[in-house]
C-alpha cells in the first residue's frame, strides 16, 4: 500500500481558450517524494501544480490520488468536477501561494484555525492547540495572535504554510513560494520547506531556486511549453542536463550554487 | 385616446428631461469649478449650494418652488417652472460634484506642466484638465442623467402632465391601474435599460483603456 | 416686501415633528428589510446557477432604471387588485422601499465582493472550503468594511426618497408640511423650516457616517492588508 503513488497523473492538459498551457502531463507522486518542478515563466509549471488541487479544472486527462480518480467521467465530454469531491482532494492536498493570501481580517490563529474549524468541523480548543502545534513548526508561536498586516512577507509565508499543515495534508503544493519576498527574507521560508522535506512529507515545489532544488529535492522536473521535457535526479538534470532547453534553462541560471 | 394621453405625457416628461439635463449639467460644471476655484468667495457659497441642495430632498424643493415661491416671485411659476427649478438645481449640486471630482484626478503634474509653459489657471483648465476629466467623469455623468429622467415623474406631485400623471388620470377614469401603471413602468425601463447597458460597456471600455 | 413669520410654524411644531418621526419609521422599516433583500440578491445574482443569477439580476436592473415614483403608484394602486389585501399607505411604502433599496443595496454588495481579489477565494479553496462557506468566513467579511461609504450613502437617498409617500397620504415630514402650509397659509415659511429640518437631519447624519468611517480606517488598519 505505502508503495502506491500518492498521485498519479495522466495525460493531464489544460487549455484557456485558445491558449493550450498544459499539453499531456504524466507523473507519478511517491510517499516521501519532494519533487521540484523548474522552467521558465510560461512553460505551464504553475498551471500543473493548480491543477493538482483543482485550483485550475483540467481540461483533459486524470488525476489519481490516493488511488481513486478523481472527478466523474462524461462519454464523450470533459469529466465532471463536483464541489463536494474537490473540497475532500483539496483537504489532503496542501497548497502555499506565492503571494500568500493570508485572511486579513483574521488574526494569524484565525488563519490556520479556519479549515480546522469549518471545514472539518474541529471543536474550539481541539483546533487552536492543533494550530499552535503547527505555528511553533514554522517558528511563530508567539505571533498567534497578530494580524497579517503586522508580519512581514515571510512571517506570513511561514504563516500560511502552517495554515496549510493545519490539515495535515498528505501532498503539499508550494507554487513559487520565495518569489514574492524581499531576498534577505528567503532564507526563513526555504528553512521551514526544508524542514519539511527532512521529515519526509510528500512534497511538489514550483521554484526559481535551483540551488534549493538542487539540495532539497530528491527529483527534478524540467517543464517548457506545457509538457515535460526533462525528469530525474538533481545531479543528473541540473548538473547533466541531456535535454537543449533545459542546458540552455540552467545556463541562463549559472549563478546558483551547488 | 388613451395612447394618445400618454404621449401627450411622454412628450411632456421629455420636455422637462431635457430641460434639466442641459441646465442642470452646465449649472454643475459652473458651480464645479467655483468650487475648485481659488478665489475664496467662489469656493464658500459654491460648497454651500452643494451641501444644501445634496441633502434635501428633491420633492421638498419642487414643494417649495411650487406652493412657496409663488408669493415672493413676481412672476407667475407653473408646475414645469417649479419642477425644472427644483430638480436643475438638484442635479446641478450633484453634478458639481462629478466634476469636481473628475478634476482632482487629473494628475497634478497636468497642472505643473500648463503652467510650466506659461498658460493661466483658465486655460490649463479648458485647454488641458477638463478635456480629459470629462472622459473619466463620463459614467457618472450618463448615471446622473439617468436619475434625472427617473425624477422627472416627481412633478406629477404638483399636476405637472408627464407620463405618470396621465397614467394617473386614465387610471382613475377607466378603473385599470394595472395596466397604466405598468405601461408607464414598461416605458422607462425600455428607455433607460438601454442606457444603463451603454454605460456598463462605456465602464468596461474605459477601465481597459486607462 | 413679503413679511416672515414663523410663529405659526413653532405653534405647530409637534406635527412636524410627527412627520419626522414617520419619515424615520419608513426609512427604518425600508433598511431593515432592503439590507437582508440587497444581500440576498447579491449573492443570487452572482451565482453560478443561471437560473438564479438571471432573474436577480432582471429584479435589480427593473428597480433601478423605473422611477420609485411609478413604483409606489403600482403597490399601492394596482398591487391591492391583483392580490386581496388591505393596502395602507404605510404598507404600499414599505413595500416599494424595501424592495426599491434593495435592488440598489445589491449592486452595492456585488462590487464590495467582487472587488475582493481571486488569492482570497483560492485560499479558502485550497483549506477545502465550498464556494458558500468561503463566501460567508472569508469574502463577505471583507467585502462588507469596504462597502460602508457607498452602503451609508445608499441609506441617506433612501430617507430622501421616502418623501414621496406624501403623495400616498403617508404621514412623513413632507406630508405633514403640506397639511401644515394648507392650514395656516404660511407656505413660504412651512416648507422652508421643512428643508431646514430635512438639511439638519441628513447633513448630520452623514457627518456621522463620515466621522464613523474615519475612526474605522484608523482602527480598522490591522485588519487591512
Amino acid at each position: 500500500m505505502s508503495d502506491d503513488p500518492i498521485l498519479r497523473i495522466r495525460g493531464l492538459q489544460k487549455s484557456f481558450g485558445d491558449n493550450h498551457v498544459l499539453r499531456g502531463m504524466d507523473l507519478d507522486v511517491k510517499q516521501g517524494d519532494c519533487i521540484a518542478i523548474l522552467g521558465a515563466s510560461g512553460s505551464g509549471k504553475s498551471t500543473f501544480l493548480r491543477c493538482l488541487n483543482f485550483m485550475e479544472i483540467p481540461s483533459d486527462g486524470e488525476i489519481i490520488h490516493a488511488g481513486k480518480t478523481v472527478g466523474t467521467a462524461r462519454n464523450g465530454k470533459p469529466r465532471l468536477y463536483p464541489e463536494g469531491e474537490l473540497t475532500k482532494v483539496r483537504q489532503k492536498v496542501g497548497m502555499v501561494f506565492q503571494q500568500f493570501n493570508l485572511f486579513p481580517h483574521m488574526t494569524v490563529l484565525g488563519n490556520v484555525t479556519e479549515g480546522l474549524r469549518i471545514v472539518q468541523r474541529m471543536d474550539k480548543t481541539g483546533a487552536e492547540t492543533r494550530a499552535r502545534e503547527e505555528l511553533a513548526r514554522v517558528g511563530l508561536a508567539e505571533k498567534a495572535d497578530e494580524y497579517p498586516a503586522r508580519l512581514s512577507g515571510g512571517q506570513k509565508q511561514r504563516v500560511a504554510i502552517a495554515r496549510a499543515l493545519a490539515l495535515a495534508p498528505d501532498l503539499m503544493l508550494f507554487d513559487e513560494p520565495t518569489s514574492a519576498l524581499d531576498p534577505e527574507l528567503v532564507g526563513e521560508v526555504l528553512n521551514v520547506i526544508r524542514g519539511l522535506a527532512d521529515e519526509g512529507r510528500t512534497m511538489l515545489l514550483v521554484t526559481h531556486e535551483v540551488g534549493f532544488a538542487y539540495h532539497v529535492a530528491n527529483r527534478v522536473i524540467f517543464m517548457a511549453a506545457g509538457v515535460i521535457q526533462e525528469e530525474g535526479p538533481p545531479e543528473q538534470v541540473l548538473k547533466n542536463p541531456k535535454n537543449p532547453r533545459t542546458q540552455a534553462f540552467l545556463s541562463r541560471h549559472k549563478q546558483f550554487e551547488f | 385616446m388613451y395612447r394618445e394621453a400618454l404621449w401627450i405625457g411622454l412628450l411632456n416628461t421629455l420636455k422637462i428631461f431635457v430641460i434639466c439635463l442641459v441646465a442642470g449639467l452646465s449649472l454643475g460644471l459652473a458651480i464645479g469649478l467655483a468650487r475648485y476655484s481659488p478665489r475664496r468667495w467662489l469656493r464658500w457659497p459654491a460648497a454651500c449650494f452643494i451641501e444644501f441642495f445634496r441633502n434635501t430632498p428633491v420633492l421638498v424643493q419642487i414643494f417649495w418652488f411650487y406652493f412657496a415661491f409663488p408669493i415672493l416671485a413676481p412672476f407667475e411659476i407653473t408646475s414645469l417652472t417649479a419642477a425644472a427649478l427644483g430638480i436643475t438645481l438638484n442635479s446641478a449640486a450633484f453634478s458639481a460634484e462629478i466634476f469636481r471630482g473628475g478634476i482632482q484626478s487629473i494628475d497634478p503634474g497636468q497642472w505643473e506642466a500648463g503652467r510650466a509653459i506659461g498658460m493661466r489657471h483658465r486655460d490649463i483648465m479648458r485647454r488641458i484638465i477638463l478635456p480629459q476629466a470629462v472622459r473619466r467623469m463620463l459614467p457618472a455623468l450618463t448615471n446622473r442623467g439617468i436619475e434625472i429622467f427617473k425624477m422627472t415623474t416627481l412633478a406629477s406631485a404638483i399636476a405637472y402632465a408627464d407620463v405618470l400623471h396621465q397614467a394617473r388620470l386614465i387610471a382613475s377614469i377607466n378603473y385599470n391601474p394595472i395596466e397604466a401603471y405598468t405601461v408607464v413602468a414598461l416605458v422607462f425601463f425600455a428607455i433607460l435599460y438601454p442606457v444603463v447597458r451603454a454605460t456598463y460597456a462605456l465602464e468596461r471600455h474605459m477601465a481597459k483603456g486607462d | 416686501m413679503y413679511e416672515w413669520d414663523f410663529t405659526p410654524v413653532i405653534q405647530n411644531a409637534d406635527l412636524l415633528w410627527q412627520g419626522l418621526v414617520g419619515t424615520l419609521a419608513i426609512t427604518g422599516t425600508a433598511l431593515a428589510f432592503g439590507l437582508p433583500l440587497g444581500l440576498m440578491l447579491a449573492l443570487a445574482r452572482l451565482s453560478p446557477r443561471r437560473w438564479l443569477a438571471w432573474p436577480a439580476g432582471f429584479v435589480i436592473e427593473f428597480f433601478r432604471t423605473t422611477p420609485p415614483l411609478v413604483q409606489l403608484f403600482w403597490f399601492f394602486f394596482a398591487l391591492p387588485i391583483l392580490i386581496d389585501i388591505r393596502m395602507t399607505p404605510f404598507l404600499a411604502a414599505a413595500i416599494t422601499f424595501s424592495i426599491q433599496s434593495s435592488a440598489f443595496f445589491a449592486e452595492v454588495f456585488r462590487a464590495g465582493i467582487v472587488s475582493i481579489e481571486r488569492g482570497q477565494w483560492e485560499a479558502a479553496r485550497a483549506i477545502g472550503m465550498q464556494r458558500k462557506q468561503a463566501m460567508r468566513r472569508v469574502i463577505l467579511p471583507q467585502a462588507v468594511k469596504r462597502m460602508i461609504p457607498a452602503f451609508t450613502e445608499r441609506a441617506i437617498e433612501l430617507m430622501k426618497t421616502t418623501t414621496l409617500v406624501a403623495t400616498v397620504s403617508y404621514a412623513d415630514l413632507l406630508y405633514q408640511a403640506n397639511e401644515l402650509a394648507q392650514k395656516t397659509f404660511r407656505p413660504i415659511e412651512v416648507f422652508t423650516a421643512t428643508a431646514l429640518i430635512y438639511f439638519v437631519v441628513i447633513f448630520g447624519l452623514s457627518l456621522c457616517v463620515q466621522a464613523i468611517e474615519r475612526r474605522l480606517a484608523v482602527s480598522g488598519d490591522s485588519t487591512v492588508r
